[in-house]
């Protein structure tokens, strides 16, 4: 090229590399226009600033008795509150955790031992697991049964049987205000 | 294309549904003709922003809520909470606007070149029926937001049909659900406003279709006769239409950002009330023209005929064009006539901005008697009796013959006629946007200058909140700031344990509890600041019969913002001898009607500022005027920060596209 006039073939095949450089150019700014413009359209199905805000919930404790269940509810999810008796705690105490499809000792799953609380979802398929009630089918390990495809869940809120693969969850962050004051998120 | 067609998988494909050929055909080597100028784009720049409105539409029915007691709120919290709510909702209204910039634009094109001539007849009616489809979603959406303007836009415009004789009444009580405008009509209107732009993409469809079979008219106004008038679709028209794009896109992409409520009314940020009709409502710029017309004509019946007429008697456009010519370049008469009737239809826009009184009844009678002598007298006249130039014999031998200078300069003519309109276009929309609001204002406002002014604008953290301050210690005795929660404190400074002990200082209804008794509660960050009344009636009982009204929207929904809310602030004045004053009542020449309810609020000292800052009543006025501002676009500071990174981007975009566009027309010859 530097030397003589250049060849017009040379010529013709240096404007062809800078032609297609610049569709190339072209055609990417284009992509990363419309990836910019799309961004927008999915965030906003993101929860907006207001939901987010009410994300914690103060719960008194005072009120339940032992052996009973209290439903509160946290995000719009419910929250299982169950005040244990002595049974329900030793029964979920002395289990061996190799028999646990989701090993996990209580102690690290119910802060206060005679309360136990719980996010109560089914980590299944999400549906809402009977037992809170006396009058509910508990399941075979005397703690939730859920209706929808059967699994158990024992007095630790631990799945025992059935296709749910994970215990139902502790919520994160839980903190005892007073003895009997929880702040949940 | 073709060795695309040869993979054999999409052989295979092609064979059962043969739809890599159909979008060859259609948008790759379509033979398009080869001297289409850039009055062309606004075709395909219509369907973009039909698309832009369909996208951005569909995800903001996710977060809108159709009811009358809901849709206000669901507006403010997309505008508010939704992540990038403010954006899709300001490309959505501002997107409207554009839309009909750039499909009058189309129209107009089509007039001038007479593309409604024969064989494209249906084409053009099939464009009339999108146009009237258009404007009717476009009405159904502005009513969605339920402000005062929807509300009132929705009570006008089905009115019209109290017009019919016999029945009229039956059929707008029909369109209602009611005796007035209310709820069903709401909800009927969001189903209808959902429904119609996929309808639009029906009509498009033929639209298209329609276009095909005859393909497309051009500057000359003759048939395509052979390869030599052609050039394939892609890439010569697809780089020229991305020019456009990136045009369009910047014409966008201001308004979003900077000017994102220039084509609205402030009154519509006044929630619907359907016993208070705003002083003077105007529709929309691009319905002023049928506004004016409606108006023109002192007879119920008559005006309403007259309107719907004025875009009716554009389908009998190809039989009362009686001239054998299509381009108006080559007759001499219609081109002037042609421009005529622009400043004409501009004209009647400017008069429906106005209020109808005055020089406006005559000059709108008379623009109104010129658009139909337009069409039934003078264009059948001049089609007979016009001299024509000589029309070319084929596209090719005209454009390319003579080489250089000829062909450069025709593209010259074309590209200089663009210049000129494309401005005009926009003046007159922006003179008409303008109009509207400037008609609506009654004492002329100084203008203060505020931090958040201009491009670069942002707000001041240390004035806001001050001015928090006087709005808590003076104004919060008699108005609310609705939209505002304790969270939202933390932009304009205030740090989360600041707005917990704010919040905290507050009594909030809660409930019901567990014996289903309301209580009250702390507030906590999460809530809205409670309002000082419980409902309207509450209010005014308190106020002499006068409604405070909410804050949260005071500077975007009077005319002249936050000069608006200073001036009343700091106009308070001895009555003059000619004003007897209301009892109860003070004099603010800047108050529509100059008496308000409102007592003076501001005196020296009226609260104690903590940084130290003398507290005059101009320094609180200021103040709060600037709190004010934020709590009514909180989204301000972002919008102008990400608006500037847009207009880079779309810049650098557009220049991209204008050197590809070079690029590829030089291998054609022209």
């Amino acid at each position: 090229m530097a030397d003589s006039a250049p060849a017009e073939g040379g010529v013709h095949g240096d404007d062809e590399t800078r032609r297609d450089f610049l569709y190339l150019v072209t055609g990417a700014a284009t992509a990363v226009g419309t990836a910019a413009f799309v961004w927008p359209l999915i965030d906003n199905m993101n929860p907006s600033a207001d939901v987010l805000a009410l994300s914690s919930t103060e719960v008194d404790l005072s009120p339940v008795e032992v052996g009973q269940s209290i439903t509160a509810v946290w995000r719009g999810k419910p929250v299982f509150i169950r005040h244990r008796t002595t049974e329900e705690i030793e029964a979920a105490r002395n289990v061996d955790l190799n028999d646990l499809l989701d090993p996990e000792p209580d102690e690290a799953r119910a802060e206060k031992p005679e309360w136990l609380i719980m996010v109560g979802i089914c980590t299944h398929l999400g549906c809402i697991p009977l037992g809170q009630r006396s009058s509910e089918p508990r399941g075979d390990w005397g703690g939730w049964f859920c209706p929808c495809h059967g699994s158990h869940y024992d007095t630790s809120g631990r799945v025992r049987r059935g296709p749910a693969p994970k215990n139902l969850e502790v919520p994160d962050p839980l903190v005892y205000l007073t003895d009997t004051l929880i702040r949940i998120g | 294309m073709n060795g695309f067609l040869q993979i054999p998988i999409v052989r295979w494909f092609e064979q059962r549904l043969p739809i890599f050929g159909f979008i060859d055909d259609h948008l790759v080597t379509y033979p398009a003709p080869r001297n289409l100028n850039y009055w062309w784009n606004f075709g395909s720049l219509a369907g973009i922003a039909l698309v832009i409105q369909i996208v951005t539409g569909i995800v903001l029915a996710f977060h809108y809520t159709p009811h009358a007691d809901m849709a206000f709120a669901s507006v403010e919290h997309i505008m508010r909470n939704v992540n990038y709510g403010w954006l899709l909702r300001y490309i959505h209204a501002n997107g409207a606007s554009m839309f009909f910039l750039v499909v009058y634009i189309h129209i107009l094109r089509g007039l001038y070149y007479g593309s409604y001539k024969s064989p494209r007849e249906v084409l053009w009616w099939l464009g009339l029926v999108i146009f009237l489809l258009m404007m009717a979603t476009a009405f159904m959406g502005y009513v969605l937001p339920w402000g005062q303007m929807s509300y009132w836009a929705a009570t006008v415009i089905t009115n019209l049909f109290t017009a019919i004789p016999w029945v009229g009444e039956s059929i707008t009580t029909l369109l209602w659900g009611g005796f007035i405008v209310d709820n069903p009509t709401l909800n009927r209107f969001y189903s209808l406003h959902y429904l119609l732009p996929f309808v639009v993409v029906g009509v498009v469809m033929l639209h298209l279709w329609a276009l095909h079979v005859n393909k497309s008219n051009n500057p000359l106004g003759i048939d395509m006769q052979g390869p030599q008038d052609t050039l394939p679709f892609h890439p010569f028209y697809t780089t020229k239409d991305t020019l456009g794009l990136g045009v369009f896109l910047l014409v966008l992409a201001y308004f979003v950002f900077f000017n994102p409520n220039y084509f609205g009314h402030p009154d519509n940020y006044i929630p619907a009330n359907s016993l208070v009709t705003p002083p003077h409502i105007v529709p929309e710029w691009y319905f002023l023209p049928y506004y004016a017309i409606l108006r023109a004509i002192p007879d119920k019946l008559l005006g309403v005929i007259a309107m719907f007429g004025s875009i009716l008697i554009l389908f009998a456009l190809p039989w009362l064009d009686t001239s054998p010519v299509r381009s108006a370049k080559f007759r001499l008469i219609y081109k002037h006539v042609y421009w005529f009737l622009v400043a004409d239809t501009v004209v009647l826009g400017w008069v429906g901005a106005n209020p109808p009184e005055g020089k406006f009844i005559l000059i709108g009678q008379l623009a109104t008697a010129y658009y139909f002598l337009h069409f039934l007298v003078v264009m059948p006249l001049v089609g007979k009796f016009e001299p024509t130039r000589p029309v070319p014999e084929g596209i090719a031998t005209a454009v390319l013959k003579g080489g250089g200078a000829r062909g450069s300069r025709r593209r010259t003519h074309g590209q200089g006629v663009m210049r000129g309109v494309v401005p005009a276009a926009l003046a007159a929309m922006l003179g008409l946007g303008l109009a509207g609001q400037a008609a609506a204002e009654s004492h002329a406002l100084p203008a203060h200058g505020w931090s958040f002014d201009g491009v670069f604008g942002s707000f001041d953290q240390a004035a806001m909140q001050r001015g928090f301050q006087v709005y808590k210690e003076v104004c919060a005795g008699c108005h609310g700031v609705e939209y505002i929660a304790f969270r939202n404190l933390q932009d304009i400074g205030f740090g989360l344990d600041d707005v917990k002990a704010i919040a905290a200082e507050y009594e909030v209804e809660d409930g019901p509890d567990d014996e289903g008794e309301m209580f009250t509660r702390p507030g906590i960050p999460a809530d809205r600041i409670p309002s000082p009344f419980a409902n309207e009636q509450a209010a005014r009982a308190a106020n002499n019969g006068a409604l405070p009204p909410d804050l949260s929207l005071i500077t975007k929904a009077r005319t002249g913002g936050p000069d608006y809310l200073y001036a009343i602030l700091t106009g308070y004045d001895e009555p003059p001898a000619d004003i007897e004053l209301g009892e109860g009542m003070s004099y603010n020449p800047y108050f529509p009607g100059k008496q308000i309810a409102m007592p003076e609020p501001l005196f020296d000292d009226a609260v104690e500022y903590t940084d130290g800052t003398p507290a005059t009543p101009e320094q609180m006025a200021e103040d709060v005027t600037h709190f004010l501002a934020w709590a009514a676009e909180p989204e301000l500071e972002v919008r102008k920060r990400l608006g500037v990174k847009v207009m880079l981007f779309l810049i650098v975009l557009t220049a991209l596209f204008y050197a590809t566009k070079r690029k590829v027309w030089s291998k054609a010859e022209h």
